[in-house]
């Protein structure tokens, strides 16, 4: 019961999870292949970096009557800097417009993101609906979990006199019910995986609210009833002072003050590690919005370190090409998972409807 | 359990359970590998969490046609 009804309740979204989710697995490639994902020029010889002072400007006339939100540094691509700008600096995030610039050049190389991959994104994330949509998908995660752990509590009494790895084809709902078992056995720490960790990142917006109504706001105590800064730092003398502070540290990207990440008065610089694992443990340096010293540098609490971490293992972009393609066929082996435990309910029922009793030894559980 | 019950029904946890508990524990081991190491634990992963799929194929080439 418990099975049949946390499956059937979330099926539809979880099959929109899992269809958007496909595509998703390959966001980088398709953006690129797209012209979504735009690289730098080759560096020439001696190439010597611009100011990011110089690339923000180039930003905020690229976009003028806006206001720089973050910028950001490609992992992968060195010279590719990311600014968001927006119509004001806490602004909605979808109103948000992400422009690759050239670390050598301070040339803009064209926008981030956007085209189809976006609407696969935003259908995945939270189907437009925004906080309460995100929230809603979180819950199904939270059923197909549930669906899975009595999934494995009915696998017993279904399968023990079956030997492991059975697919008969004497009809289809005998092969629907072996694939079912067979499909849904070998991907289940997977799927787990990816469930948890896709429920623990609708709770984003949630983490991130305690973070600052906790830690940041003692971080940012001394700052109480000061008004937020006028004239901003220059921003190669904040980077450069949150180098000195975490010195082993690559930047990951910079909020300006009055962003989500950081307070009003502050630039938060959230520092990275160079290993996978320690490349998402992110560690937030505050900086005085006006002079770019440094305030405070605290690790980030355990819940907010378990989402970074969470992050790869849901998207599978942490071990090359190779894990993306065995991503995507779970992915699709899931899929099957979830289409033939829908069939076998629908059949079940069109049984139970035409009130025939015919015996159905191998489906029932065995006692 | 005794043999004589072991052999008249031939269901026992590790029958049932030990297969996918096996692939389980190598799929956790193959998605932390590749976080925790990128040269070689990226290698493991790729066997450890390709090994649901080659078994499924392999499943799938010997079933019993009728």
């Amino acid at each position: 019961m418990v099975h049949t009804w946390s499956s059937l309740i979330s099926t539809l979204f979880l099959l929109l999870l899992c269809i958007t989710g496909l595509p998703l697995i390959f966001h980088h490639e398709i953006d690129e292949l797209l012209g979504y994902d735009p690289k730098p020029e080759i560096a020439q010889p001696g190439a010597v970096k611009r100011s990011i002072d110089e690339i923000a400007r180039t930003a905020l006339a690229n976009d003028p009557g806006r206001v720089l939100q973050y910028i950001l540094w490609d992992k992968d691509e060195p010279n590719n800097i990311i600014a968001f700008t927006n119509s004001k600096v806490d602004g909605d995030p979808d109103a948000a417009t992400l422009r690759a610039y050239d670390a050598n050049t301070a040339k803009p190389l064209g926008p981030v993101g956007g085209g189809p991959m976006l609407i696969f994104l935003k259908l995945h994330v939270d189907m437009f609906a925004g906080q309460p949509g995100k929230l809603f998908l979180g819950a199904m995660g939270f059923l197909f979990l549930i669906a899975i752990v009595s999934g494995v509590v009915l696998y017993w009494p279904f399968t023990r006199r079956l030997s492991f790895g059975t697919l008969r084809d004497k009809s289809r709902r005998i092969a629907s019910f072996d694939w079912h078992n067979l499909l849904g056995a070998v991907t289940i720490a997977w799927a787990l995986v990816v469930g948890a960790t896709g429920v623990i990142n609708t709770l984003a917006e949630v983490m991130l609210s305690q973070w600052k109504a906790t830690e940041l706001a003692d971080m940012v105590k001394p700052y109480a009833g000061k008004p937020p800064p006028v004239h901003l730092a220059s921003l190669d003398k904040t980077l450069a002072n949150a180098r000195k502070t975490a010195p082993d540290m690559n930047v990951s990207f910079v909020a300006f003050p009055g962003t989500p990440f950081t307070s009003s008065h502050h630039f938060a610089v959230f520092m990275r590690g160079d290993t996978p694992l320690t490349s998402r443990l992110l560690k937030p340096v505050l900086l005085d919005g006006e002079t770019g010293e440094v305030s405070d540098a605290r690790d980030l609490p355990v819940y907010l370190k378990a989402l970074l971490v969470s992050q790869p293992l849901h998207f599978g972009d942490y071990g090359g090409m190779p894990l993306k393609i065995i991503w995507a066929l779970l992915d699709v082996m899931t899929i099957v998972v979830i289409g033939s435990g829908l069939y076998l309910w629908v059949v079940k029922r069109r049984k139970h409807r035409s009130h025939a009793i015919t015996a159905q030894p191998s489906l029932q559980p065995l006692r | 359990m005794t043999a004589a019950h072991n052999s008249r029904s031939s269901a026992n946890w590790r029958t049932v359970y030990g297969g996918p508990l096996l692939l389980g524990v190598l799929s956790i081991a193959g998605l932390l590998s590749a976080l925790l190491s990128a040269g070689p634990g990226r290698y493991f992963s790729w066997l450890a969490l390709g090994a649901p799929v080659v078994l499924t194929a392999w499943f799938f080439a010997r079933r019993k046609r009728t």
